[in-house]
């Protein structure tokens, strides 16, 4: 019987089939995701003639079972024999793939294309493309619509009689009565252009993407402009002009805002794709009209195009075309009424410094960025900030230190505690651009005043901001400035101050070494073991199976030994537990 | 209950003070302050306006009512071109002038329709429908709240509502008009014009979607050469929301017309008409905002029922694969409808679909949840489906029972306990010998399930200790393989290993 004795026994199918249409669907999920067992237990022969028929024939699941059967099958091949024997998995796979549920669907077209690459050319054109056909003329769009996806990956290796007659399902489907099935086809149609002979492209694609381009529904005419990016990468410079800028001009000035917001989306790949020549004379007014768009979203979209579009303007009219055409607009975005433009602009504006070099940047840039400084929004002032670096390498971070410092204080003081906890992570940039000694004279206060805030989250953030300002300015700073106020902190009457202390120590011993950490920071560590507080005398066990490792062993028998002892004899129960557990791990028992 | 052909009360103003009354007026405070708000921060009507080149200044025309017979065609003509002037509105000083005299010529016209005789002649058919044309179709804005939810968020409020109010009252006046002429109509009422009616039912603002619910409608009635038309791209809306977007704000509106649709469908029903339930409206059980239009959505299910009972086998086993495994707000809404369903089945439908839904009502029972529970349980205080239980006692009572005494021992909820106490002791007084079995044989039940477990645990143990050793040996024997230096014919070789392996 089943699996007692050493040999492989074969299992009734019965068995296992019942183990897939047990009436729990928990247990048959289970069931269905271990399918490779299964199918390994019965070998590739029963797997082929047992199994996957039952599979097939039983396609009616839950749909999260039946999604997992399609991911399984995609990897099947060695569990039936092998890529001769691939094409087994078609029929359970076809049945999938016209479901109604989406993501099964998607599912079972990616294990399609993954087994496609398994199919010997003649397999291809005997099983799967007759597949693909049938899917391509089903009654409802489901079956269409996944269609769509399987086209570019047997177009390559048939013959050019099957390869005509691809074409012509794929250019049916463009026009499907449906628009879900005309949506599936613009979003395949750069894939299936890529595969392509040229003459192809250029005769039959370019006429399917000018009228999906133009299709009576935005959310067909949206997906066209991606492909019209693929189409355009694949055509040569000369046939641009004819064959895909008119399209892609009137998708810039669609009166959809969802299409424009495409356009944008996609102007960076759009710009390599037509070559500087037409980049000149059609993108640069189109993108100053996205900049200047009625709707915020596309003007966002746009906005953080900007530093991408300077950069890839051809080098000999780069500065001209930015000052008098892109400056403008950015300028007026800076003063934008809606606050997602704004810090969209502001995430990339400090790319530009880098482009125009330092002159244009102090005369035309410097400006914005002090504007941006003072929004009124924070995410806008966060954006500049954390963005500092680009500036700091063309002008130096002096010339906005000024403005800089009002804008962190306020910033660091901000009522919201995910904006104090956001440019937490930038003191340790800013500390390394500004220099130890104005970050000594205007920042370190702030740094400190966050170690008592009322937020655990800014506390904790706080002392990994010390770590990593210790790691910059080095053990003899932290010596000087940080660890005497850290430690003056153990006195504090509040007992989260007082813990604050010790998850500071906690953090710098490492970075501090081991003689900041026995001279000065196991003396605190030790008196707060008589805490009146349990978390306190908790967290000194904690802390010294923290700082255990830095200390030298002589000090851990002789002095943090006895401690986590009595400790370990504490009334408190946690106490206790940490002790110990601090004993262990130090190996002191 | 109305057919699609009859006029429902429904208008979202009242024929005899729609016109002459300003929208203000009808509205209570709240909306009107959250419509103050919208306009300040809202974009809304930008999209449309942005496409208006030169603004032209508009200057009062006659009034229609004083005008000769001769010339009132003429005039009325000529306020519908004035009327396809189009004002921005999110500057609410600009242009106060222009703004009111569009204002007055779309109150006239609106009189004009709704109550003279003898207006609507053939040439004007062309001038209205593009009046209206110019007017409401336009791209929507994007939400300003991209998490924007139906039933906690105020919507976003149309800034042009003033004059578009106007518009859609002229619309549906024209429509409701005895004058009205579909032969002439159709010519400009199109599948292009419905097209982009419908894809203004996505719209925020609710009192335009009340507008839209009525004009559809109307189409829908008296342009009968669009029906199917109609019906199809309805179903795209709702296909590319359930599978594609899960947005859409008109779904609620859309399905109020079909419910009335779905009335005048003839007998039998047509293969579309059961392939659109099947297909569309039991998946749109699925999304996740289905609080917003589940009644509707019930309506439409239970009149498709009503019109042909064979169709509830679709339905039931349609909604249990789609039942909610998470969400026990959508379960109660599942089994609000479970109850409007029963309350209508045939007898005869309710043996076909008894075993698969007590099953899942059992397991209802059993949630923590005590909404849940309740809800199920209340079934029990339904006099016709006691009734239906009673006459299949046999059948459904061994299907709860173990989940009824099981829960009664141990539900946290006090009130869900005497709840199935009654339960229990109704289904004892209607088959005591069945019930007092059941109870014997309980713990036994129990056992086999606890060993069938067993089993299967057992089961999967060895399958995955034998899969382990078959990847072993696979691994071994291309091991093998590579030190024979044996390239060729590698699958065979793998497969006879693996043949071998199984005998």
């Amino acid at each position: 019987m089943a699996g007692a004795d050493s040999d492989d026994s074969l299992y009734p199918i019965a068995v296992l089939i019942d183990e897939l249409r047990n009436e729990d669907v928990q247990l048959r999920l289970n069931s269905i995701k271990k399918l490779s067992t299964i199918a390994l237990a019965l070998g590739v022969e029963r797997t082929r003639t047992e199994l996957l028929p039952f599979l097939t024939d039983t396609i009616y699941d839950e749909d999260e079972v039946l999604l997992a059967l399609a991911e399984q099958l995609g990897n099947f091949t060695m569990l039936v024999g092998g890529p001769e024997y691939v094409h087994c998995l078609l029929p359970p796979l076809e049945s999938l793939a016209t479901v109604e549920e989406t993501v099964v669907r998607d599912k079972a077209v990616e294990s399609l294309r993954k087994i496609s690459h398994e199919h010997s050319p003649v397999d291809l054109e005997v099983h799967f493309e007759p597949l693909v056909k049938r899917l391509a003329s089903g009654d409802w769009f489901t079956s269409r619509t996944s269609a769509c996806g399987l086209f570019s990956v047997c177009y390559p290796r048939v013959s050019s009689t099957v390869k005509a007659e691809i074409r012509q399902h794929f250019r049916t489907l463009c026009s499907d009565d449906t628009p879900m099935v005309r949506r599936a086809a613009a979003s395949k149609l750069g894939e299936f252009a890529k595969v392509l002979e040229l003459e192809y492209v250029k005769s039959d694609i370019i006429s399917l993407f000018t009228a999906l381009a133009s299709d009576e529904q935005d959310s067909v005419r949206l997906l066209a402009v991606e492909a019209g990016v693929s189409i355009a990468t694949l055509l040569p410079q000369e046939d641009l002009e004819a064959l895909v800028m008119p399209t892609l001009r009137q998708a810039a000035e669609d009166k959809s805002w969802r299409v424009r917001y495409m356009v944008a989306d996609k102007f960076s790949d759009l710009q390599k794709a037509v070559g500087p020549e037409i980049t000149k004379n059609d993108l640069v007014p189109a993108f100053q009209n996205l900049l200047k768009d009625c709707e915020a979203e596309v003007r966002a979209a746009a906005a953080n195009k900007v530093k991408e579009f300077c950069e890839n303007l051809p080098e000999d009219s780069r500065e001209t075309i930015i000052m008098t055409h892109i400056l403008p607009c950015v300028k007026e975005l800076v003063s934008d009424t809606n606050q997602h433009v704004k810090s969209a602009l502001a995430s990339v504006i400090m790319g530009l410094s880098t482009i125009l070099g330092k002159d244009n940047t102090i005369e035309h840039l410097l400006p914005l960025f002090l504007a941006q400084l003072k929004d009124e929004c924070p995410e806008v002032r966060l954006n500049i900030i954390s963005n500092l670096d680009c500036v700091n390498e063309v002008i130096g971070i002096r010339q906005l230190s000024q403005s800089l410092l009002p804008a962190i204080v306020e910033l660091a003081e901000d009522a919201k505690w995910r904006v104090r906890l956001a440019i937490i992570e930038y003191m340790p940039l800013l500390a390394g651009q500004l220099g130890v000694e104005f970050f000594d004279e205007k920042l370190n206060s702030l740094c400190m005043a966050w170690l008592v805030d009322h937020v655990y989250a800014i506390r904790e953030a706080a002392t990994g901001n010390l770590m990593k300002l210790v790691e910059k300015f080095g053990a003899e700073w932290a010596q000087n400035t940080i660890v005497p106020k850290v430690l003056g902190m153990a006195n504090d009457p509040n007992y989260l101050h007082r813990m604050t202390t010790l998850f500071c120590i906690n953090a710098l011993s490492e970075v501090c070494g081991q003689e900041i950490t026995t001279k000065h920071m196991l003396p605190v560590v030790f008196k707060m073991s008589n805490d009146q507080v349990a978390n306190v005398r908790f967290n000194v066990a904690k802390s010294l199976q923290k700082i255990g490792p830095v200390l030298d062993s002589n000090c851990l028998q002789t002095e943090v030994k006895p401690v986590l002892e009595k400790l370990a004899s504490d009334q408190d129960m946690d106490v206790k537990y940490f002790a110990q557990e601090a004993i262990s791990v130090l190996s002191l028992a | 209950m109305e057919t699609p052909t009859k006029l429902p009360p429904s208008s979202p103003s009242s024929p005899t003070t729609g016109f002459s009354v300003p929208s203000a007026e009808k509205v209570d405070g709240f909306p009107r302050r959250s419509m103050r708000r919208a306009r300040q921060r809202r974009s809304h009507s930008s999209s449309q306006f942005r496409y208006q080149s030169s603004q032209v200044e508009l200057t009062p025309l006659p009034l229609l009512k004083d005008a000769p017979v001769a010339e009132l065609h003429d005039l009325f003509c000529k306020k519908l071109q004035q009327c396809c002037v189009l004002f921005d509105f999110l500057d609410c000083v600009a242009d106060l002038k222009g703004k009111e005299i569009k204002r007055a010529a779309l109150n006239e016209l609106v009189e004009s329709v709704a109550t003279s005789r003898g207006v609507l002649i053939e040439p004007l058919y062309p001038e209205a429908i593009k009046m209206i044309s110019v007017n409401i179709f336009r791209t929507l804005p994007p939400s300003e709240n991209p998490e924007f939810d139906p039933e906690e968020d105020e919507p976003a409020l149309e800034a042009s509502w003033p004059h578009l109010q106007l518009v859609y009252e002229f619309f549906l006046r024209f429509l409701e008009s005895p004058d009205f002429q579909p032969s002439l109509a159709k010519r400009y009422v199109d599948q292009k014009f419905v097209l982009q009616l419908l894809e203004l039912f996505d719209s925020e603002d609710p009192r335009e979607r009340e507008y839209l619910k009525t004009i559809l409608h109307r189409v829908y009635g008296k342009l009968l050469g669009l029906r199917a038309y109609i019906r199809k791209q309805i179903n795209n809306i709702f296909l590319r929301f359930i599978y594609e977007t899960e947005r859409f704000n008109g779904v609620a509106e859309l399905l109020e017309i079909l419910g009335s649709i779905i009335n005048g469908f003839a007998l039998p029903l047509k293969s579309e008409h059961k392939q659109f339930l099947v297909r569309v409206l039991i998946p749109l059980h699925t999304a996740k905002s289905l609080s917003i239009f589940h009644a509707q959505l019930a309506y439409c299910v239970v009149q498709f029922m009503e019109k042909d009972a064979t169709v509830t086998e679709h339905i039931i086993r349609g909604l249990l694969r789609y039942w909610p495994k998470t969400c026990t707000q959508k379960e109660v809404m599942f089994l609000g409808e479970i109850e409007e369903i029963l309350d209508v089945i045939e007898p005869s439908q309710f043996i076909r679909v008894q075993e698969p839904l007590f099953k899942q009502i059992a397991a209802c029972i059993s949630s923590p949840h005590f909404q849940v529970a309740e809800r199920a349980l209340y079934f029990w205080n339904n006099e016709y489906i006691l009734s239906l239980i009673e006459e299949n006692c046999q059948v459904i009572l061994p299907l709860v029972f173990g989940t009824l005494y099981r829960v009664s021992k141990e539900h946290w909820n006090q009130t869900i306990i005497s709840l199935i106490y009654n339960v229990l002791k109704t289904f004892m007084e209607m088959n005591s010998k069945l019930f007092d079995d059941l109870t014997a044989s309980y713990k036994v039940e129990k056992q086999k399930e606890l060993k069938k477990e067993k089993e299967r645990a057992e089961l999967w143990r060895s399958l995955e200790d034998q899969h382990e050793r078959r990847l072993q040996s696979l691994a071994e024997a291309s091991r093998n393989q590579k030190n024979l230096q044996e390239r060729e014919n590698t699958t065979k070789s793998q497969s006879e290993t693996s043949a071998a392996n199984t005998t």
